[in-house]
């Protein structure tokens, strides 16, 4: 007996670029990168110099401030530069792969193990920041106990991998393992939400051990963050945890083979892909080998994640550590003549103000373009329309931008994350930058809260 | 168009940092993103962006104000003939009225896009779009015959006290085009009142036949003479004085179609404000003790500017309820004291526009409000998860 919560905010991006439901092929890069930037809060303590030879599975660098948490190299190899920014920041800890060699960190029945035993395993092996919490959206705390686990099952967000094709591509006793280690780290339930339209995959619907509950409706529908909020909402002082769903099979490996390995079957999409297809990649490998001749000619964006909240890469940049999809869009910098008066039959918005919205099934290359400067708030009731949630959105991005902790906390600052408004950074006519704003809310928050 | 982009390439960087006129940078951006759209991309946060803007909504809103405008320009001809007693075509009227109008749209854009361009240039911020909407509804607030020079002040003053000092359009508190006309009610009001500004060339008087006074229908009402007014039908087409824009309801009411379809004006507001009039309307009908009372109170939605007010006024995002619960009691309240104001307060004849600059006062108290219950309903949320685990 499972419920079903029916969601009517949001909204599905209509855009050109869905991925072919088939196994490309596997991506085989031979260059790799752990990139600090995808940790957000994280202060790096590099355990690595360029020239180190190491196998999959041995530390890159720590949490300055939380030494247990490490971050392993994902193949074996040689460290052949450590990237670094404005103040020295470190952006990104290059591998060039070589062999096979892995840290072997032993197998174990999960089951069998206590709760301490299992974040041991976690811990030491640099697969712990799998686990992210909320509230602030970031790796969670070894020290917490959460009062549930949150694991969504399918992705709304555009041109999302279809995670049912990639369960049918995944070996299930390890997605079954994962589960299983994941439900000794809370006391209360494992959610798996579901997506409510059409049938799950096997596994996933039959899985043991789980509170399943089935979400429908547009994007945000899929966010683990709306999952939360409508399940079981967090207040202040509680903690709530997730895991991506290719995760939990990585620590289902970890504990059925010991070995750290964050293999995942990523979606290349977007419309100027020629051939947009599923590819089998181990995290942090550079895109450049399966987008490399499958992109159009022409000035591009390569984005790790999707088009809302994932992030901006090179041609021959590498794949985040949470992102399952690569897309690549057109980028927007030409200008355009007279282009806020025209009809707009090829211009795409949410708001009802061009009549391209009297098409409503047709499908846009969409690109960078800004479509316009940015200005104060001015329209209201916008933002409230893509969001699946019981929050005041400009009052608390407002808040956030004052900087009043106070008002944050009582609009619930603790329930939201950039990736939960990026719709609403989407349709704001006067070009905010939202997710920022939310961002830099949470992270305010952490400092004043620790 | 190819030209005239390779045109505002070369002469940028004269306008750029450092260059000849860097003075004239804002006014050169807001004319480059007025011909252009800019080609700007994302950088941070979601790499699409949705193609709406600020331009084109206020563009939107533009649209929805052409049918009021082409009325009122038609009606402004029609009522100067009728006081002169001469015949006119359709045509005849609509050209005399557009001739008497433009000069009022050519002042209130010149003084107010002034101001907003210097004001930008002061800030180093882009011009903002909000003056394209102020700048016509200002004419179509005025009685046709306002003096020009009066229509700048109040422009200038609407424009600098009621927006720029506090930070530009999204920060102003107070409808800047009913604040041009608050300011001229009260420092000018033989220009604002009575029976003759109305009409075109009716206050200079020559030529005016016997019988032709001019007076609105709410000046017929406050006087008692309810037996005089024009029937509703009339009223409702708009052939009968009064402010430029606000005597035909039917062409306000394509407006609101067109705001309402492209989602741009809060059809809750509109709603509301009509619900609140009905409510005060059919209050006062029934303690009725005057003629104006007794006036029917569906009369009042197409006498004076309550639907203008309703749905070009009180829809303004900036000034209003921002919150969707809020709005609702907004918008209810502005119908309620309009009414309100009119017929009980012998003053004013017209209570629209006060009733909605009051308001534009409560509104953020009304969204303290609603925000208020939407923390405790959060707080609430908590105690109720002690008292399950409690128990």
């Amino acid at each position: 007996m499972s419920v079903t919560i029916r969601l009517k905010k949001g909204f599905d991006i209509k855009i050109e670029g869905t991925a072919e439901k088939a196994l490309a092929g596997a991506a085989d890069p031979v260059l790799y990168a752990v990139k600090p930037v995808d940790f957000p809060g994280l202060i790096p303590k590099l355990n690595v110099k360029p020239g180190d030879i190491i196998k999959a599975g041995n530390t890159l660098f720590t949490n300055k401030l939380k030494p247990d948490i490490r971050f392993a190299s994902p193949v074996s190899g040689k460290i052949i530069s450590v990237e670094r920014g404005e103040r020295r920041k470190i952006l990104e800890v290059i591998i060039e792969r070589k062999g096979n060699d892995t840290v072997d960190f032993g197998k174990s029945d999960p089951a069998g193990l206590t709760r301490d035993e299992i974040k041991e395993r976690l811990l030491i092996s640099g697969l712990w920041p799998a686990v992210r919490q909320r509230p602030y959206h970031v790796v969670a705390n070894p020290a917490d106990v959460p009062k549930s686990v949150f694991i969504s099952g399918f992705d709304t967000s555009p041109l999302a991998p279809d995670y049912n094709f990639i369960m049918e591509n995944t070996e299930g006793s390890l997605f079954r393992t994962g589960i299983s280690a994941i439900g000794k780290l809370t006391d209360g339930k494992v959610n798996l939400v579901l997506n409510g339209n059409g049938i799950s995959n096997q596994v996933l619907g039959n899985i043991r051990g789980v509170t399943i509950t089935y979400f429908t409706g547009p994007h945000p529908a899929g966010n683990v963050g709306v999952h939360i909020h409508h399940l079981d909402p967090i207040n202040k002082g509680e903690v709530v945890w997730f895991v991506n769903l290719q995760d939990v099979v990585a620590i289902g490996r970890l504990f059925e083979e010991g070995i750290y390995r964050p293999e995942r079957i990523v979606a290349l999409t977007g419309s100027e892909v020629k051939k947009p297809g599923y590819y089998r990649i181990i995290a942090g490998g550079s895109v450049s080998h399966m987008a490399g001749d499958n992109v159009k000619p022409g000035n591009k964006r390569y984005i790790s994640g999707n088009v809302l909240t994932g992030t901006g890469i090179a041609p021959d940049g590498y794949l985040g550590y949470y992102d399952s999809q690569v897309t690549v869009i057109p980028e927007g910098d030409y200008f355009e003549f007279f282009g806020w008066a025209l009809a707009g039959f090829n211009k795409y918005s949410f708001s009802r103000t061009f009549a391209s919205k009297l098409f409503p099934g047709k499908k846009f290359r969409l690109d960078t373009n800004l479509h316009g400067g940015e200005r104060a708030f001015v329209v209201t009731g916008e933002y409230e329309k893509v969001l699946p949630m019981d929050i005041f959105p400009m009052q608390l991005f407002k808040a956030a931008l004052a900087e009043d902790i106070e008002m944050m906390e009582n609009l619930g600052i603790y329930e939201v994350a950039a990736e939960d408004v990026a719709l609403c950074e989407f349709v704001c006519p006067s070009k905010i930058e939202i997710q920022s704003i939310i961002r830099n809310g949470l992270d305010l928050m952490m400092r004043e809260m620790s | 168009m190819d030209i005239l982009r390779k045109r505002l390439d070369k002469l940028k960087p004269h306008f750029s940092k450092g260059g000849r006129f860097a003075k004239f940078r804002s006014v050169f951006d807001g004319v480059e993103s007025f011909i252009f759209v800019s080609a700007k991309v994302t950088f941070r946060g979601s790499h699409i962006r949705d193609s709406v803007d600020l331009k084109r909504i206020m563009t939107v809103v533009i649209i929805a104000l052409v049918p009021a405008l082409f009325f009122g320009a038609y009606n402004t001809g029609l009522q100067h003939f009728r006081s002169t007693g001469l015949e006119a075509s359709l045509m005849q009227c609509f050209g005399f009225g557009f001739l008497r109008l433009l000069p009022l749209i050519i002042v209130s854009y010149t003084v107010g896009l002034g101001i907003e361009f210097v004001s930008a240039q002061i800030r180093g911020h882009e011009i903002n779009e909000g003056f394209l909407v102020t700048g016509i509804l200002i004419p179509l607030i005025m009685p046709v015959d306002i003096p020009l020079w009066m229509l700048a002040l109040a422009t200038a003053f609407a424009v600098i006290l009621g927006k720029e000092v506090f930070g530009g359009t999204g920060m102003n508190i107070f409808n800047p085009a009913l604040l041009a006309r608050a300011f001229l009610f009260f420092s000018y009001p033989g220009w604002m009142t009575g029976d003759k500004v109305w009409t075109q060339g009716l206050t200079a008087g020559q030529n005016i036949i016997d019988g032709y006074s001019g007076a609105t229908s709410l000046s017929l009402c406050a006087a008692g003479e309810v037996g005089r007014l024009p029937s509703f039908l009339q009223m409702l087409i708009g052939t009968t004085p009064g402010s430029v824009g606000e005597t035909s309801e039917i062409a306000i009411l394509i407006g609101a179609i067109v705001l309402i379809v492209t989602g741009v004006g809060s059809w809750k507001i509109m709603v509301s404000v009509f619900g609140g009039g009905a409510i005060m309307g059919l209050i006062i009908n029934a303690f009725a003790v005057n003629p104006f009372m007794q006036v029917p109170f569906y009369y009042h939605f197409v006498m004076g500017g309550f639907t203008f007010g309703a749905v070009f006024m009180a829809t303004d995002p900036v000034t209003g309820s921002q919150t969707e619960r809020g709005k609702w009691i907004y918008g209810l309240l502005i119908g309620v004291l309009s009414i309100l104001f009119r017929v009980l307060n012998p003053a004013y004849p017209e209570g629209v526009m006060l009733a909605i600059l009051l308001m534009n006062v409560f509104a953020p108290l009304i969204d303290y409000y609603v925000i208020r219950s939407g923390i405790k309903r959060r707080l609430k949320r908590v105690s109720v998860q002690v008292k399950t685990s409690v128990r």
